[in-house]
């Protein structure tokens, strides 16, 4: 399967980047990642490309593209997954509020309701 | 320390304060009560509420289903909560509680300068009966005797009755909204 991952810059984003990758080991799937530009994440554009290259290398998948997507995040990786021959479209899953809630962003919304691929939520 | 978060320019309040105990619309005597410690005091009796509680009622993740799910969700929280519970004939049928938005323990125990999450939950047979508003004001009071002023919550988007009722006690909507919405409430003290 031809999987597209896009990774914000969060904790989560770290945590969907691990499972996605332990995933297209186990089966083999054609990975790519792209990093979107959300300004308030805790880590830059350029740490979040730089630390997805570098798990990518330690897990052997150096053939798989990283890019850095410019632009409103949600539609910038919408677009990107309708240019390419994705089968998947994989972001995370939505974070926890201090009581337990699920919550799902804006950006997630934008991508559920917008993209052309199946979309994978990772918890 | 407070984020970023919209709250409305007016104080809300003044309201009523735990204990109290009120006949709801069916006629039932509900006791609403503030344990001074909730892993103490309340937690067992609403770990039973939260098992008899219907799935198809939850919200965003919570209540989690199965005993041992509830207790570890509800001692992770409890802690540092500020919980009211209502009862009837001495059975817990519904909970409202706030979480701090910190980690910091100073902070926490000064309670006015942080954000304080809100969730309630009432039992499907004593829905519709007025309780959720008795709850909603006395936990809402609690929080203001202890020195609380800003408490947001998220209710999920298309969930009007809830927003209808948050929206009749003072909360206005941050303008954060996806699939939630959130909403917030600043208290008069």
């Amino acid at each position: 399967m031809n999987v597209l991952l896009g990774l914000g810059g969060s904790d989560e984003s770290v945590k969907t980047l691990r499972r996605t990758i332990d995933r297209t080991k186990e089966v083999g799937d054609d990975l790519t990642v792209v990093i979107v530009d959300k300004p308030e994440s805790k880590r830059s554009q350029d740490e979040t490309h730089d630390l997805a290259a570098e798990h990518l290398e330690e897990a052997g998948l150096d053939d798989a593209t990283v890019e850095k997507l410019e632009g409103d995040p949600g539609s910038a990786l919408v677009d990107y997954a309708e240019q390419g021959e994705f089968d998947e479209l994989v972001i995370g899953g939505g974070t926890l509020s201090p009581m337990g809630k699920i919550q799902l962003g804006p950006i997630t919304e934008f991508v559920l309701l917008n993209a052309p691929t199946t979309v994978k939520l990772v918890r | 320390m407070v984020g970023s978060r919209q709250y409305p320019d007016e104080p809300s309040g003044p309201f009523p304060s735990p204990p109290t105990t009120v006949e709801d619309r069916e006629g039932r005597s509900i006791e609403i009560r503030a344990p001074a410690a909730f892993a103490a005091d309340a937690l067992d009796d609403v770990v039973e509420m939260y098992v008899e509680f219907d799935p198809t009622d939850r919200a965003q993740g919570i209540p989690p289903t199965g005993e041992d799910r509830i207790r570890n969700w509800l001692e992770t929280i409890a802690e540092d909560s500020v919980t009211v519970v209502a009862f009837h004939d001495g059975d817990a049928i519904g909970h409202a509680m706030l979480v701090p938005d910190s980690d910091d323990p100073e902070a926490i125990a000064e309670k006015s300068g942080i954000e304080w999450e809100l969730a309630i939950f009432v039992l499907q047979a004593y829905q519709q009966a007025g309780i959720g508003t008795v709850l909603l004001e006395n936990l809402l009071g609690h929080a203001s005797d202890l020195g609380i002023r800003r408490v947001w919550l998220t209710v999920e988007r298309w969930n009007n009755p809830a927003i209808a009722l948050y929206e009749r006690v003072g909360f206005e909507s941050t303008g954060t909204e996806s699939f939630e919405q959130e909403m917030a409430i600043l208290l008069d003290n």
